[in-house]
């Protein structure tokens, strides 16, 4: 696998060479994606904003990607790979890229990098991250009462404050409308591998599950629910509207395109500086997909109108009362979480079983 | 911690699920091996399986034809590889690496239009009052055809490998391809022969995970699938009741970790996420402590003039 990711890299990297000589004046865009274009997931939804910005900027702009970049060494060589091409800008499109970031940036002075979810910064390091929390608040709050075991599975990929975040977002909302629902989480380490995701999500449903929440990228565990029969699921980073209208009831959308588009004009007019990007519902960057008719009225009612007061500020995903899982204070009546502690958030609520694998 | 949740014997039905893949690809590098030919395309061919045989699965409706056409897409890109290493004397590791880079290219171009498509359900097999009984029912009478032609064909290349004279002769080919050819056998075509099987088998294991195992089309699904494959031929020894019981720890140890996880079990999970690989290595070192060793020829080229 780890061969094979790099070979392909290096074939890519190959093919970048070879085209790279003709175009001086275009501005020159990289993006490094951990999975491939075609996993109707998280990375399928960073090149639908690629091809945004291709479609944006025409002629006056170059753009290449490389998928399939293992979380590690592997991506810092393909960056630098793509810096000595000639990019002026590279988006890095995964959490476990952001030392390799940190790093190739480093070497690179003048050319501009983006890194997605990640919380290090430099000069030249900007990070872009949504609040995906948002969407799986909505998530919850469906998810609690569609539930009929009460038992909801998770398939978490690997412990990170964003997907820490996740969890405890969708478990707070589920068990707001649901006292009596109960999480299971599996960490499938790993962001894609269809055959794995769809074990996990078989193992919840056998034990008990009937409604499975993803944090990994491909659409493999929607069509296990779908196998199995009597199983909700959201989309995840995408759509997925191909599972539904059951299984998939519902889904969290990352629209990346205007943020590239903005990003890549800042570089051709020379304006690009160091920012921290965290946009949620209410700027458009985390979508809630339409949610199907497998969903009664009055509940689907509901959730929009949670949707509607996270778009509009007036309540935020975190408001307390809310304990840490070991019973301490974290937020007291009425106050909400603030950035600095979501960003890096590593406990869970009150109520969820298990420890984070640390 | 709640361990009744788990259903022992959904978890043995499935462990056997998320073996056969790596079964089935392992049995057939396993026969390519002994022929002496290392062939490191497994992934390459197996995704081409998993496309060719969900795209079959969907236009014809028939899973079955689905997995023909899987065998013989993975046939049909062993080609190549046979062609490369047997005819132009090319190397057989950078032949093969091509082979996986190859296929999973083509495999993307090829699924472009079956992305989201739902395939037509292998019906599993229903074997009155046996497959009704409880505990063994749903155990060992309760699955997809293509599982027992995994456990028929491990039988199969083990008796034959053991057995006959054509496996003897294929062994022969494997340990020293000078004598085999100077007692008359001709290697290039016996060699051809078992890449053939071996790319059938890949792309029947491939086509398990689209068809069976998931069941959808997405790029890359086979996620490294064939490495696993390639690395159980060895740590097997090339012995395919050992690749069979890898195949089996490798699977039971994924779904039994996922399921432990599910159930809350008070073991880090980066251990329980290790878990498959180091157990099946362990198990399958210790079994290989005896004096088998690989194919004398395995990885060298053979051309009827040196």
């Amino acid at each position: 696998m780890k061969l094979n990711t790099l070979l392909t890299s290096a074939a890519v990297a190959l093919g970048l060479a070879t085209g790279a000589l003709a175009a001086e004046d275009k501005t020159k865009v990289g993006f490094v994606y951990v999975g491939p274009v075609g996993d109707g997931g998280w990375t399928y939804e960073h090149d639908q904003g690629r091809k945004a910005v291709v479609a944006e900027f025409g002629d006056k702009v170059e753009t290449v990607y490389v998928e399939n970049v293992a979380e590690g060494p592997d991506a810092e060589r393909v960056m630098t790979q793509m810096a000595l091409e000639g990019a002026d800008l590279i988006f890095t499109t995964s959490f476990g890229y952001m030392d390799p970031t940190i790093n190739v940036a480093k070497k690179f002075p003048n050319v501009k990098f983006e890194h997605a979810t990640g919380y290090k910064r430099a000069d030249n390091v900007s990070t872009y991250s949504a609040r995906f929390y948002e969407g799986r608040a909505v998530q919850g709050h469906i998810a609690g009462q569609m539930t009929e075991s009460n038992i909801i599975g998770y398939i978490g990929s690997y412990p990170i404050p964003e997907v820490i975040r996740g969890i405890n977002s969708a478990y707070l909302h589920a068990k707001e409308v649901n006292p009596d629902v109960e999480f299971k989480i599996v960490w499938a380490f790993t962001w894609f591998d269809p055959a794995k995701e769809a074990d996990a999500a078989k193992v919840l449903i056998e034990q008990g599950a009937d409604v499975i929440l993803q944090h990994t990228d491909s659409t493999a565990p929607q069509a296990a629910a779908q196998a199995a029969g009597d199983v909700i699921t959201f989309g995840q980073a995408s759509d997925m509207a191909e599972y539904g209208p059951k299984p998939r009831v519902s889904s969290i959308i990352d629209d990346w395109a205007p943020y590239y588009i903005a990003r890549t004009q800042a570089v051709m007019d020379g304006t690009w500086s160091t920012s921290d990007t965290w946009n949620g519902i209410g700027a458009g960057m985390v979508k809630i997909g339409e949610i199907s008719d497998a969903v009664p009225a009055e509940i689907k009612a509901s959730a929009l109108a949670l949707k509607a007061s996270l778009a509009d500020g007036s309540y935020h995903a975190f408001t307390g009362p809310i304990k840490k899982q070991d019973g301490s204070d974290w937020l007291a009546a009425g106050e909400t979480a603030d950035d600095g502690t979501l960003a890096g958030m590593n406990f869970y609520v009150e109520g969820l079983d298990g420890d984070i694998p640390q | 911690m709640d361990l009744s949740a788990i259903n022992p014997v959904l978890l043995i039905a499935s462990l056997m699920v998320a073996a056969t893949p790596i079964l089935i690809a392992a049995i057939g590098e396993l026969v390519v091996e002994k022929s002496g030919v290392l062939n490191l395309g497994v992934e390459g061919m197996m995704i081409v399986g998993a496309i060719a045989g969900f795209a079959t699965a969907v236009e014809t409706g028939s899973p079955l034809l689905g997995f023909f056409a899987a065998a013989f897409a993975g046939a049909a890109l062993s080609v190549l590889f046979g062609f490369l290493t047997q005819v132009a004397q090319a190397n057989q590791v950078a032949s093969g690496l091509a082979l996986t880079l190859f296929g999973l290219g083509l495999s993307a171009l090829m699924g472009q239009s079956y992305v989201g498509v739902k395939p037509p359900q292998m019906s599993d097999i229903h074997i009155p009052v046996l497959s009704d009984l409880p505990v063994i029912g749903p155990i060992l009478f309760g699955h997809d055809i293509i599982l027992y032609f995994g456990l028929a064909l491990t039988a199969a290349v083990w008796a034959l490998l053991k057995f006959s004279r054509a496996g003897l002769v294929l062994r022969a080919v494997g340990e020293n391809h000078d004598a085999a050819h100077a007692l008359g056998y001709k290697v290039v075509r016996i060699r051809l022969m078992a890449i053939l099987f071996g790319g059938a088998c890949a792309g029947i294991g491939g086509a398990y995970i689209s068809l069976i195992r998931v069941p959808q089309w997405t790029e890359g699904m086979t996620a490294g699938v064939g490495w696993i494959a390639l690395a159980l031929v060895v740590f097997a020894s090339w012995k395919p009741w050992r690749a069979l019981l890898g195949a089996y720890l490798f699977g039971g140890v994924t779904v039994v970790q996922l399921n432990l996880q599910a159930a809350g079990v008070a073991i880090p999970v980066e251990y329980l996420a290790m878990s498959p690989y180091v157990i099946t290595i362990v198990v399958l070192v210790i079994l290989s402590a005896d004096k088998s060793s690989a194919p004398a020829a395995l990885g060298r080229n053979f051309h009827a003039s040196r």
